[in-house]
């Protein structure tokens, strides 16, 4: 059994028990426990299934690698599924669940899939959730559905009940891993002078070297450690992080570094997790190596884990996965596990050695009185929901002649690989180390930063050295160099000298036993998340696949949480093999960020709830909203949709506010309409080039309604310009345009026309605005009293400077609603009292406010187009009917070439008419007018298409404005729009103007 | 008039810094030509300050100028004051090509003060905050979160903080969450 | 992310403070060009795996628009400088040949 060793854990504090639960059942554990020790220690072998075929699934590693240890964590707000339970601290009160598995982890009804796993090989949805088509629907798709993911979604009513931030960091060097060679690194770059960051995904510093052991300079390595980060603390350029892993390398030396608060001490004030993303000048990768799973039969039952893994588990956590353990390798250092085992007081029952010899640790194990057995392979495990034996082979050969031993655990090391994923994020290349039989950083192609120099620079075992006193040696001069890089200039020091013992070769093995039979091939799992064998990868290559990201993809080969960290090497090299090719030949599939999982929260940072996004709101907001506002955004904006009364629906208070504007007086909050200064020499020329009409000839204290377009032709805004002086213009754009018209007239300004005199600010937020509209405006303004508002001192389309009721403004005379009308603008510091004075003095005229939907049908009935409804980035001025604000007088404006353009020109365009549905009913937005045949997808021919429509409480009936194949010419015609309600609106075109067509109203 | 009113009125939050919203600020938006010797004295005339050259800010408390481009100052006076400074700044521009327009009710101002002002700044805008990259003279002009801004420091501890009047109220709720208790970040 | 250095502010500049504005050095065709002349200004673009001239904007900055020349294939940025040119500046051209010797785009070298 897996159990509490009486001695040993260097990271567990026995004086502090941590209470927790698996599956609902209460553990004990110690402070500095991970999840998955304390599962150990508690005997708690299975601690999953798998996705595919719901096997059983025990810990495999002790790190960031671990594939089958994923749990859920936490309960309601703060449930999180998939969680690594080997990264995961022990804290009081934790509760894990595990996963994939119904009813129950013990009694799982999907392990079914096992016995059919002769019928479900690789590529198995692909060849059968194709045929036949309309299966997929109805059968497949939900199917497939409720059988994806690991773990659970959090319920769907529950919110994080966490917070999380970004904070941006900039450094000189910033070193990716805080074991011996990252420290060491991040020393002899900081003697430099240079800025040093050094992040370290676990709690600990040191690395595994601690556990490997070994001298640093006659000194046990942990010393070394203790002494070297204490040394860097006090360093005044130098930051440690601990918790905090590098997530993923991008181009220009940006960083994302994943930094985890309060996972271990939940319920702690302030963020959980930081998502640091910091920008280094040279970026130093000491990830270390993992170590490599070997691929024989039922090397996935649990109980068979890493050999690393469970010296970890000992020396860290004083935890035996076994009391009888078997030892597989094919290189020295699995006999480290062997000794320290041994040491411990577990059985050690053999070393099982895939070479025919092996170096001095050997032989220490054999004083030990391990009994060491080369040449060997194990043939088979068995075992279902833990290991209970081994069938050992020759290694030469297909697994016959076995030898069986009882045992409950077994340890294999297949080598190392280094971690070269964050080398390879931003297109570090990799070259086949023969000798070590992995891939490592090829110096000569490193990610390339903005200077087109290379910026990351590995370090230790992340480069390929594998022995203490290499790693401390190559991570010394990785230090230096990218200090150098940095721009600082090194300190001549040396490397502390390490000392480890002397290992012979290592041996590549792929498979185990060399030769085996199919029916151990079959059992012999690569990627064990996602259940890909052995035999998959062959099939694949059967069948064909012969690129390693095709494989990966039509065998689910590493595609799973872990992202194949066991699992790539092991497969490519099967790849390879079933190929007849060479594994450097065949490549690595693509290393993406992150290096594990990171919680969304990080991603989304301060952006949620509150702050999800800005809301623009104007100075008039908190009114509209004590005033029944329903809101609608407009751009970032909120602007009132219309005023809601109790006892009214939003469709009543529309047609309220639509009458009452009509009959008495409305108010609008404008201030969202854009506003910019446009001021200079060139002005007049400037807006002669940016409007289809003639702005430089406007006169002083008139008004002029303008269209802008792109170079394309197409309409782009709209709005009022008013002349304020000689050589000064205000720009009125839509709401939401203000930021991008005066990006706009900037872009022309600076990259095409930089020698006109112009100056443009976006003035927008200075004011409020209120429109006040109705057949009562000017009585109101007069009853404020101040400026002389009369029809004689402010004709129609012109402005004046004033004071109304006491409040400093600007007043236009312009109308969007076809009633008397004025904007006055106010300082926004004045807007809220303005809009009171307006409010309290409208009382006896019948003041009601008045939001979008109102202001859209007031000017529906008027035939006034609007950006975004009537355009959609297609559409030309000329389609609008808008001829007459296009200047012919001009030689040139922005548009004007393009709409001279043969398609600008067809007669057949779609242009702007009015349409009135023959029995009064309201036609549905963007419906399609059907016309005559059909085109080549058998489909209706359209002709036409709605773009705005309203029922108009003036009028008792829907009315819409709509394009129209060559529509102006086919007045009174009635066209059909299919609705997808099945049933066909029939609509006459008519005049776009609906109401009060000669203008009456607003000319008074 | 009536008694005009910032965004927030003085809203303010304290948490590892001191987040408040200064009221009203004049600030007038001056665009021309930085070397002309008329822009040079109007900005003399109306704070007292010599021009900034790039990323520089003069500030003493709410008069200054802050260089916001190579043709572009904010000019900071009084509230009360405001109007007045502006019509004399165009009296003095007159003869030039050159902007002056009043912008002061078009923003926000926050102070955002505490040994942790920078950390906070550095959650929510991609800038280096360390001390030996920004320091108080200087202004930059960057996002917060999700919306422009721009920053200066009165001292060590201090920064000003301006944007847009409109998203007053998401600047202090960000403000409020980078600076929630506990979340010291330790980095400065 | 990349990050450009904003020759107007001399801010070392990342993405997220930029906008990207397209090709540089168009030359503009107004009325009075052919169909042909003013089709190619408004659509015939460049999409070179190597040396290229941009257009970008300091947005969330100091507003300014400026170009930038860089490899789209490593990101490696040769320089930046000024919006108002028709073309770029030999100093920038220099630091091209220095990195790529022999580069053409458009009608530049």
């Amino acid at each position: 059994m897996s159990t509490r060793l009486a001695k040993q854990g260097r990271l567990i504090d026995r004086s502090k028990p941590v209470t927790f639960t698996f599956n609902g059942t209460a553990m004990q554990g110690y402070q500095g426990d991970t999840l998955a020790s304390a599962l150990l220690a508690n005997d708690q072998m299975m601690v999953g299934r798998s996705f595919k075929y719901h096997r059983p699934r025990g810990i495999v590693a002790s790190g960031a690698e671990e594939p089958n240890a994923l749990v859920g964590l936490g309960q309601g707000n703060r449930f999180e599924p998939n969680q690594r339970a080997t990264t995961t601290e022990l804290f009081n009160g934790l509760t894990a669940i595990s996963q994939n598995h119904w009813p129950s982890l013990e009694y799982d009804i999907g392990a079914v899939n096992t016995a059919l796993a002769r019928f479900l090989p690789a590529g198995f949805y692909y060849k059968t959730f194709i045929h036949p088509k309309p299966f997929w629907k109805h059968v497949y798709e939900p199917f497939i559905r409720q059988s994806a993911g690991l773990g659970k979604a959090p319920d769907k009513d529950s919110r994080d009940a966490d917070t999380y931030e970004h904070f941006y960091a900039f450094t000189d060097v910033l070193v990716i891993g805080g074991g011996v060679a990252g420290l060491q690194a991040a020393k002899a770059a900081a003697q430099s002078g240079a800025k040093v960051m050094v992040i370290e995904q676990t709690a600990h510093w040191g690395g595994r070297a601690p556990v490997d052991g070994g001298t640093v300079n006659d000194e046990p390595v942990d010393k070394f450690v203790e002494q070297l980060v204490s040394e860097l603390e006090t360093m005044g350029n130098v930051t440690l992080r601990s918790r905090c892993m590098g997530a993923g390398v991008y181009d220009h030396g940006y960083v994302l570094g994943y930094e985890r608060l309060t996972d271990h001490k939940p319920g702690t004030q302030g963020p959980r997790h930081r998502l640091w993303r910091i920008r280094a000048k040279q970026v130093v990768t000491a990830t270390g190596a993992i170590e490599r799973p070997l691929s024989f039969a039922g090397n996935d039952v649990p109980g068979v884990m890493l050999a690393s893994a469970m010296r970890d588990y000992v020396v860290n956590w004083g935890v035996t996965p076994g009391e009888r353990v078997i030892v597989a390798t094919n290189n020295d250092d699995a006999y480290r596990t062997a000794i320290i085992l041994k040491q411990a007081g577990v059985d050690v029952l053999r070393v099982i050695d895939a070479r025919p010899s092996a170096g001095p640790l050997a032989d220490e194990a054999r004083s030990l009185g391990i009994r060491v057995d080369p040449g060997k392979a194990i043939a088979n495990v068995k075992g279902g929901k833990r290991v209970k034996k081994v069938a050992i082979c020759n290694q030469e050969g297909i697994g016959g002649a076995r030898e069986e031993v009882e045992c409950d655990a077994v340890a294999m090391s297949g080598g190392w690989s280094p971690v070269v994923h964050l080398w390879s994020h931003c297109g570090g290349k990799l070259i086949w180390d023969e000798a070590n039989a992995h891939f490592r950083p090829d110096p000569d192609r490193p990610p390339l930063g903005a200077d087109g120099a290379g910026f990351v620079v590995p370090a230790g075992s992340a480069n390929g050295p594998l022995a203490l006193g290499e790693v401390l040696a190559d991570a010394h001069a990785a230090g230096k160099a990218a200090a150098k890089a940095a721009g600082f200039k090194p300190k001549n020091t040396k490397a502390p000298q390490g000392e480890t013992e002397v290992e012979a070769p290592m041996q590549a093995v792929w498979l185990m036993p060399a030769k085996a039979e199919v029916q151990l091939r079959m059992k012999s799992w690569l990627d064990f998340q996602n259940d890909v064998k052995v035999t998959d990868v062959q099939l694949a290559a059967r069948e064909g696949y012969e690129s390693v990201e095709h494989t990966k993809r039509y065998t689910t080969l590493g595609m799973a949480t872990d992202q194949g960290k066991l699992s790539n090497i092991n497969g490519l090299a099967i790849l390879a093999d079933a190929l007849e090719s060479e594994i450097p030949k065949v490549g690595t599939t693509t290393f993406r960020p992150p290096y594990t999982p990171i919680s969304m929260g990080a991603i989304a940072g301060e952006a949620r709830g509150e702050v999800f996004q800005p809301i623009r709101r104007t100075p008039m907001h908190d009114w509209h909203d004590r005033n029944g506002a329903d809101w609608e955004p407009v751009g970032q904006w909120r602007r009132p949709y219309a005023y809601v009364r109790a006892g009214e629906s939003v469709h009543d208070a529309v047609n309220r506010e639509v009458r009452n504007t009509r009959e008495n007086l409305g108010l609008l909050d404008a201030s969202t309409l854009g506003k910019l200064i446009v001021k200079g020499p060139d002005a007049g020329k400037f807006l002669d080039m940016m409007y289809t009409n003639m702005m430089s000839t406007l006169k002083v204290g008139k008004c002029r309604y303008g269209l802008m377009c792109s170079e394309n032709g197409f309409l782009i805004d709209d709005g009022v310009v008013a002349r304020i002086d000689e050589d000064t213009w205000l720009c009125h754009t839509t709401t939401g345009g203000a930021e991008r018209i005066h990006a706009h007239m900037e872009e022309w300004l600076q990259c095409e026309w930089w020698d006109w005199k112009v100056y443009v600010a976006n003035v927008t937020e200075q004011y409020a605005q209120v429109a006040v509209v109705g057949p009562n405006a000017r009585k109101v303004l007069e009853k404020l009293g101040g400026m002389d508002v009369s029809r004689e001192a402010l004709p129609f389309m012109e402005w004046r400077d004033g004071r109304i009721g006491g409040f400093d403004c600007r007043a236009y005379r312009i109308s969007f609603s076809g009633e008397l009308s004025y904007e006055i603008a106010v300082p926004a510091s004045q807007g809220q009292a303005f809009w009171d004075a307006l409010m309290e003095a409208g009382k006896e005229f019948g003041v009601m406010p008045y939001g979008t939907e109102c202001l859209h049908i007031l000017r529906a009935e008027k035939g006034f187009i609007m950006i975004g409804d009537e355009t959609d980035g297609t559409v030309i001025p000329q389609d609008l009917g808008l001829h007459w604000a296009i200047s012919k007088k001009k030689e040139d404006f922005l548009g004007k070439r393009a709409q001279e353009r043969s398609h600008m020109t067809d007669p057949d365009r779609w242009k702007l008419v009015g349409l009135e549905t023959v029995d009064g009913s309201v036609l549905p937005d963007g419906a399609y007018a059907v016309g005559e045949g059909v085109n080549a997808n058998g489909q209706r021919n359209v002709i036409g298409r709605v773009t705005s429509t309203y029922y108009s409480a003036n009028l008792g009936r829907g009315i819409a404005m709509g394009l129209v194949k060559n529509g102006p010419n086919r007045m009174g015609e009635v066209i059909e729009f299919p609705g997808t309600d099945d049933k066909i609106y029939k609509a006459k075109i008519v005049d776009p103007v609906f109401y009060d067509k000669d203008g009456e109203k607003q000319n008074v | 008039m009536s008694e005009p009113i910032s965004a927030l009125n003085h809203a303010s939050f304290d948490g590892i810094a001191r987040i408040e919203e200064c009221g009203l600020q004049g600030m007038i938006t001056l665009r021309g030509d930085l070397s002309d010797k008329v822009v040079i004295k109007a900005v003399k005339d109306a704070t007292g300050q010599k021009m900034p050259g790039q990323r520089e800010a003069f500030v003493d408390g709410e008069t200054g100028v802050c260089w916001m481009s190579p043709d572009e100052l904010l000019v900071l006076v009084p509230y009360a004051e405001v109007e007045a400074k502006l019509a004399a700044m165009q009296d003095a521009l007159s003869g030039v090509h050159a902007l002056a327009v009043n912008v002061s009710d078009a923003r926000a101002v926050f102070r955002v003060s505490g040994p942790t002002a920078r950390e906070v700044l550095g959650k929510v805008a991609p800038v280096d905050f360390s001390s030996d990259a920004f320091q108080p003279g200087q202004i930059r002009r960057t996002r917060l979160a999700q919306v422009a801004g721009a920053f200066w420091m009165d001292d060590e501890e201090t920064f000003r903080v301006v944007c847009f009047r409109s998203v007053a109220d998401y600047v202090f709720k960000l403000l409020k969450v980078a600076a929630q208790p506990g979340s010291e970040v330790g980095y400065f | 992310m990349l990050i450009l250095k904003c020759p107007y502010c001399g801010v070392d500049a990342e993405e997220t403070e930029l906008t990207a504005g397209g090709e540089a050095h168009l030359k503009r065709f107004g009325p009075g060009s052919s169909d042909d002349e003013f089709h190619d200004y408004l659509f015939a673009r460049e999409n070179p795996k190597g040396v290229h001239f941009e257009r970008w904007r300091h947005s969330n900055g100091c507003g300014k628009w400026f170009h930038a020349a860089r490899c789209t294939a490593t990101l490696e940025v040769f320089g930046t400088y000024s919006a108002q040119v028709t073309e770029p500046p030999q100093e920038i051209r220099d630091a091209i040949s220095a990195k790529r010797p022999g580069w053409t785009w458009r009608e530049f070298s």
